[in-house]
């Protein structure tokens, strides 16, 4: 059985020798078919899995409560110049927060631009504000020393904590422990720990952590205050927020939706209803994005499925011809004893050997591909092994349904004709 | 003389073609026999019917009405499966145009009757070997069949029609497209083969070949004009013959 079913394969292989080019043409239709397969899955496998990260980080039990300024009314462009636009988060809020789930976790986060040095060095970055429980709730380590402890807070002490960048920033020969860094040219902070590097987009607003300088909660309130005056173009512009962030660490991902549902209740009823705070749930996007992501997936198999639909109507087109060029050979065949079913497993055998061939060159194009995807586009790419097989059955079952028509045909012809035919 | 020794036989056979509102009587109630060790030649013009009874004898179509025995059983009615087997198991066919697979050497030429029965491997390979040198190309198994001439070609087919160890040779014009002397080697090979009990039918319409056969049948119009019997050298291998016609 195996060596009748490998001389049929061999035949086919020796069939297909007789016109090199053309199998070779048409084997190119399935391998770039496969080759796209492959690679279209394992890019959206990559994206997939980078998305994941992305909201991993930011913790999928997670709810993050954002100040945000609120688009310009009238109201506003009334104020006078030197009272402050009032919006965001309160500490009430927080309280209200903090006191409505009490099985969550909360860490209150406040946030200053300010200039810091050390020396000579100099770095304009985001002070963040907050409580003991945001290590936890961020899921960030201290790589050196210790993170801010209650005690900190309560003797609103000056000491600090460096994201990884900015204390390569402040301290690039030194080590940063024990020393001061000033703050405003006149507030001196001592480093009592460095964090380990995040690499993540998550930060205050837009500087990432790792850029970030951490002090503790009342001590930043008390030394920069509620309320924040920049100057632009000759104008001062003075806004008044308590918090720029609570962050939430719900116990499961089961009780995120109820939190959020609570959180978006308190701030948009009880307190007021501005739309000045941004509720955001990473478990949502998370979902949000798989969904969208599936649908490029289906867009993507579709691509994918059509260029092997192709190639399948090449074989066809080059397996007719061979049909047909081959008569007097199927005429020979069936005088010398082949039944129907040997021409049919003959022509379906080249047809799965033309396939198969596109289908191993297709599959190691499609391994390599994802790598060059990775290296040129930084996206990354991950192959999985059942990927790989369910393109290459794609291709033999394309090989097999597109040969079975000119098989049929060629088992069909009257061998009387067949064999008279020039 | 038994009638065992009968391997082919047509009773009244009909073959009808239609041709638009005509039917073509191709065949109209022929009758003839093929014994054991026979060397038969079938003549006539064109249209005389001759590839239609080719066709009929070689199991490749079956008759309008009629029978057709070989050794001894109807295959007038059998499925196209069964007529394959027929075909594959009793039938050695040599065309005038060889008909080797030219993708095949030699050697996977003459195994390609086995390989339909299943029967591919030592076996076949010793035959193959064996036929091969029995007609003289014993070191050609290699090759494929365009590096041949075509006399060689021509005793690679006979070769492979007796691979199957077959009732008859069903040859049909086998020396057409060789030239004089070739044509005497091939049908001298025929000559050789006959003593080991082989029976060949041939179509033709070439009277110095007809001439080397026992006996030969003209067909006109579709029916048996007559049978001669040959009384040349050639011939008198077998007596099997005799008497008949």
């Amino acid at each position: 059985m195996i060596r009748d079913t490998w001389r049929i394969v061999r035949l086919g292989l020796k069939s297909l020798m007789l016109h090199k080019l053309r199998s070779a043409l048409t084997t190119a239709g399935i391998l770039f078919g496969v080759a796209s397969v492959i690679a279209m899955l394992a890019v959206g496998e990559g994206a997939k899995q980078e998305a994941l990260e992305r909201f991993q980080d930011m913790g999928v039990t997670n709810l993050i409560a954002r100040s945000k300024k609120p688009a310009e009314t009238a109201s506003s462009n009334a104020q006078s110049t030197w009272s402050a636009l009032a919006y965001g988060l309160l500490y009430s809020e927080a309280d209200l927060i903090e006191a409505s789930i009490p099985s969550a976790k909360i860490a209150r986060v406040r946030e200053a631009k300010r200039p810091m040095m050390r020396g000579e060095n100099f770095h304009t970055s985001i002070i963040v504000g907050t409580e003991p429980s945001f290590l936890e709730i961020t899921n960030m380590k201290v790589r050196e020393g210790r993170w801010l402890s209650d005690l900190d807070d309560l003797r609103l002490a000056n000491v600090c904590v460096l994201g990884e960048t900015l204390a390569r920033l402040l301290f690039p020969l030194d080590n940063p422990m024990d020393q001061t860094v000033l703050i405003s040219g006149d507030d001196r902070y001592r480093v009592v720990g460095i964090l380990g590097e995040q690499g993540r987009t998550a930060g205050a607003g837009s500087t990432p952590y790792d850029e970030c300088l951490f002090v503790p909660l009342h001590t930043h309130q008390r030394r920069f205050g509620d309320v924040n005056t920049t100057r632009s173009g000759g104008s001062f512009s003075r806004e008044r927020v308590e918090l720029a962030e609570v962050k939430v660490k719900m116990p499961t991902s089961g009780d995120v939706a109820a939190g959020a549902q609570v959180i978006r209740d308190l701030l948009s009823t009880s307190i007021k209803d501005k739309g000045d705070v941004l509720v955001t749930v990473p478990l949502e996007l998370l979902k949000q994005e798989e969904e969208s992501k599936r649908m490029f997936n289906i867009v993507l198999a579709v691509i994918a499925s059509i260029s092997l639909l192709v190639g399948g109507i090449g074989i066809m087109n080059v397996m007719l011809a061979t049909v047909t060029e081959r008569t007097r050979e199927i005429g020979i065949r069936r005088a010398l004893g082949a039944k129907k079913k040997h021409i049919v497993q003959q022509f379906l055998a080249e047809a799965g050997v033309l396939s198969a061939l596109g289908g191993i060159v297709g599959v190691i194009l499609g391994i390599v591909l994802p790598f060059l995807i990775t290296l040129w586009f930084e996206q990354e790419t991950i192959i999985l092994p059942q990927h790989v097989m369910l393109a290459f059955g794609i291709s033999a079952a394309v090989g097999i349904a597109f040969g079975l028509y000119p098989a049929w045909r060629a088992a069909n012809m009257d061998p009387v004709d067949a064999l008279r035919h020039e | 003389m038994s009638e065992t020794d009968i391997i082919a036989e047509f009773v009244d056979v009909h073959r009808h073609y239609r041709m638009g509102e005509n039917i073509v009587r191709a065949l109209d109630g022929v009758s003839m026999q093929v014994r054991r060790g026979d060397y038969l030649t079938i003549m006539g013009r064109s249209g005389s019917g001759k590839s239609t009874m080719l066709n009929l004898l070689g199991c490749l179509d079956r008759p309008t009405s009629g029978e057709y025995r070989v050794g001894g059983r109807d295959v007038s009615q059998l499925s196209d499966d069964e007529l394959s087997d027929v075909r594959g198991h009793e039938i050695g066919f040599i065309f005038q145009s060889f008909n080797l697979i030219p993708q095949l050497t030699v050697l996977e030429n003459l195994e390609v009757p086995l390989f339909y029965q299943g029967r591919v491997g030592q076996e076949s390979r010793r035959k193959a070997e064996y036929l091969a040198d029995r007609v003289g190309l014993g070191q050609r198994l290699e090759h494929k069949p365009l590096e041949l001439s075509g006399g060689q070609q021509q005793r690679v087919a006979i070769a492979r029609a007796l691979m199957n160890d077959p009732l008859f040779l069903l040859a049909d014009e086998a020396t057409g497209n060789l030239d004089s002397s070739t044509e005497g080697e091939i049908l001298d090979l025929f000559d050789d083969l006959r003593p080991e009990g082989i029976t060949i039918v041939m179509v033709t319409h070439n009277p110095t070949v007809a001439k080397r056969a026992d006996r030969t049948l003209w067909l006109k119009d579709g029916e048996v004009e007559k049978i001669l019997e040959n009384h040349s050298p050639h011939a008198a291998a077998n007596d099997a013959t005799e008497g008949l016609a």
